[in-house]
């Protein structure tokens, strides 16, 4: 921390307890209990419940279902990682290159951030339905479009509604990771490379890639938890479960299914991977970049 | 000559961009603005209709909802206040709390760190369940205590003005600690004002985050006198130019919040990378 303190024996208490307090309440109590129901099982009329030990986590990965939603889950964060950072990133470098007209682009872009993602699925849910949707009826033509029934339909359906508004969010990074290299660095780097194409490969791309692994990070976290917004008001997980995500299906199991013991269990899952993802974050792709 | 080509691509790119970004909300406006009757026969539109007035007002004012309890009013109402106060909550305690952890020596310091940062870890969708057992044992389901508290519970703007903190220099400490400030002088009189933007830009930020719940409001009121908008776009019942019409209207607080604040939203974020 700091070198220079203030000595007390109390203040910092007073000062780090409301913010203490609150998570206490509010967020270790219910990770207590996600641990707690992680490891009983109770009996399906709530009368009981007992420990259980993994048996849960054995259930978990004895279901089909749950690793219907694992495999939906990575597709998905992997597909709108790649859609939203790309096009993010193309939109980006044009917008930080043109003279007129840079800031009501920007403006116009960026503005889909701040749509929540639940009223992203109701506006997809138009353009899907068989009924009015324009995007039903432009893949219809084109290939019969049934996302009810066909799970690839499906996945199209979502990943448009998905990747949406995330463009926004990877076009303001990326727009502003370019606007904060120096202009020294890009006019040395005309003199010694003429072509526009290899100097954005070897000179920009690499000195942006710091914000690119921030956005990766954020993408997959979006892709595994804000989306739940999009999924519950566009396909509810159908055809059958194809596209629940795996926090969909923790809701669905717990709060619908009323199975405290499985969605502890699968919240429990997701908390590692979280885990995984971010000591993956610190440890190896801190170390790896190169920050300017 | 190529510079002129150039620029043309670069505008020909950014225009499908804008396409891609504002034709759809374009279309959901244009066809919030016909009768339900015009759009049931002829689909989406894509140039307004004359039942603008019409179909907005019928849909702030009308009463809505299973038991006709509720108007859009109200929705708007509610999600401003659980807004506001999941923005006022957590600015405050993550200023108090980063305070506390960069400018003191705290026992067991490192364990207060992890503490409060491995809730990072833990957002909220994972313990929804745990999280509304918590809330009925203290009876806070349908009230507002309820809506805020939960999604306030969050360290994300702590770390923020922890990394804020640790960029003011020693001196400024030490120039005042000579001037015999104490702790709680220093804290309202140099570091807040320091910290303007940085407060703004979290306040702005988790604003529209508490703005923008949907499965946390839909969990915790069973009383349609607590719902909010974003959640009462899938609940409320109406034609399909009202659905619009709500549609529309819902996007309009955290949209404008975003156009006439980017500049300092983003210079918020980026102050600490």
């Amino acid at each position: 921390m700091k070198k220079v303190q203030f000595k007390s024996n109390y203040s910092q208490y007073f000062f780090l307890a409301p913010q203490l307090l609150i998570l206490l309440i509010f967020l270790y109590w219910p990770i207590i209990q996600t641990f707690k129901d992680a490891f009983t099982m109770q009996d399906a009329f709530g009368f009981g419940s007992q420990f259980a030990g993994f048996d849960n986590f054995l259930f978990i990965f004895s279901d089909p279902s749950y690793f219907t939603a694992f495999k939906f889950t990575i597709i998905y964060s992997f597909v709108i990682t790649f859609i939203t950072g790309s096009i993010g990133l193309l939109l980006a470098v044009q917008a930080n290159k043109v003279m007129h007209g840079k800031s009501a682009y920007k403006t116009l872009l960026i503005w889909p951030y701040a749509i929540a993602p639940a009223v992203v699925g109701v506006m997809a849910n138009y353009f899907f339905s068989e009924r009015y949707g324009l995007l039903h009826h432009l893949f219809n033509n084109l290939w019969g479009f049934n996302w009810y029934e066909n799970v690839f339909d499906a996945y199209i359906y979502v990943i448009i509604a998905g990747s949406w508004k995330q463009i926004s969010a990877n076009f303001i990074f990326f727009l502003a990771g370019l606007q904060a290299i120096q202009k020294t660095v890009i006019e040395a780097s005309i003199i010694d490379c003429k072509s526009n194409i290899r100097r954005f490969w070897t000179i920009t791309f690499p000195l942006l890639m710091p914000t690119t692994f921030f956005l990766i990070i954020i993408n997959i976290t979006y892709a595994f938890f804000d989306t739940f917004g999009i999924i519950d008001t566009t396909t509810i997980g159908a055809p059958g479960s194809e596209t629940k995500t795996l926090v969909y299906k923790a809701y669905i199991d717990g709060f619908k299914g009323l199975d405290l013991g499985s969605a502890g269990a699968q919240s429990i899952m997701m908390m590692i991977i979280v885990l995984v993802i971010t000591i993956f974050q610190f440890r190896y792709i801190e170390g790896k970049i190169h920050y300017n | 000559m190529t510079k002129y080509i150039s620029s043309t691509i670069n505008h020909f790119i950014l225009s499908i961009g804008l396409l891609i970004m504002v034709v759809p909300i374009w279309i959901i406006f244009a066809s919030s603005t016909h009768s339900s009757l015009f759009i049931n026969t002829n689909g989406l539109q894509f140039f307004l209709g004359d039942n603008f007035i019409d179909n907005y007002s019928r849909v702030l004012f009308k009463q809505s909802g299973f038991f006709n309890e509720i108007t859009a009013l109200k929705m708007f109402l509610n999600s401003f206040v659980m807004a506001t106060g999941i923005a006022t909550l957590s600015v405050i305690t993550s200023l108090m709390a980063a305070y506390g952890l960069v400018y003191f020596k705290v026992k067991y310091a490192t364990f207060i760190f992890w503490l409060i940062f491995i809730t990072l870890l833990v957002p909220l969708e994972l313990r929804i369940m745990p999280s509304y057992i918590v809330m009925s044992k203290l009876n806070l389901v349908n009230t507002f205590a309820g809506l805020i508290l939960p999604i306030s519970a969050s360290a994300i703007a702590t770390f923020f003005f922890r990394q804020f903190y640790k960029s003011i220099p020693d001196e400024l400490l030490e120039a005042a600690k000579l001037d015999g400030t104490n702790s709680w002088s220093f804290f309202i009189d140099f570091l807040i004002p320091l910290s303007k933007t940085m407060i703004a830009a979290v306040f702005i930020f988790m604003f529209v985050f508490g703005y923008n719940q949907y499965l946390w409001p839909l969990i915790m009121t069973t009383s349609e006198q607590y719902w909010t908008v974003v959640m009462g776009l899938k609940t409320m019942y109406g034609s399909i130019s009202d659905r619009f019409a709500f549609v529309i209207m819902s996007m309009i607080p955290p949209v404008i919040i975003i156009i006439f604040l980017q500049k300092l939203f983003i210079q918020g974020i980026f102050q600490n990378k």
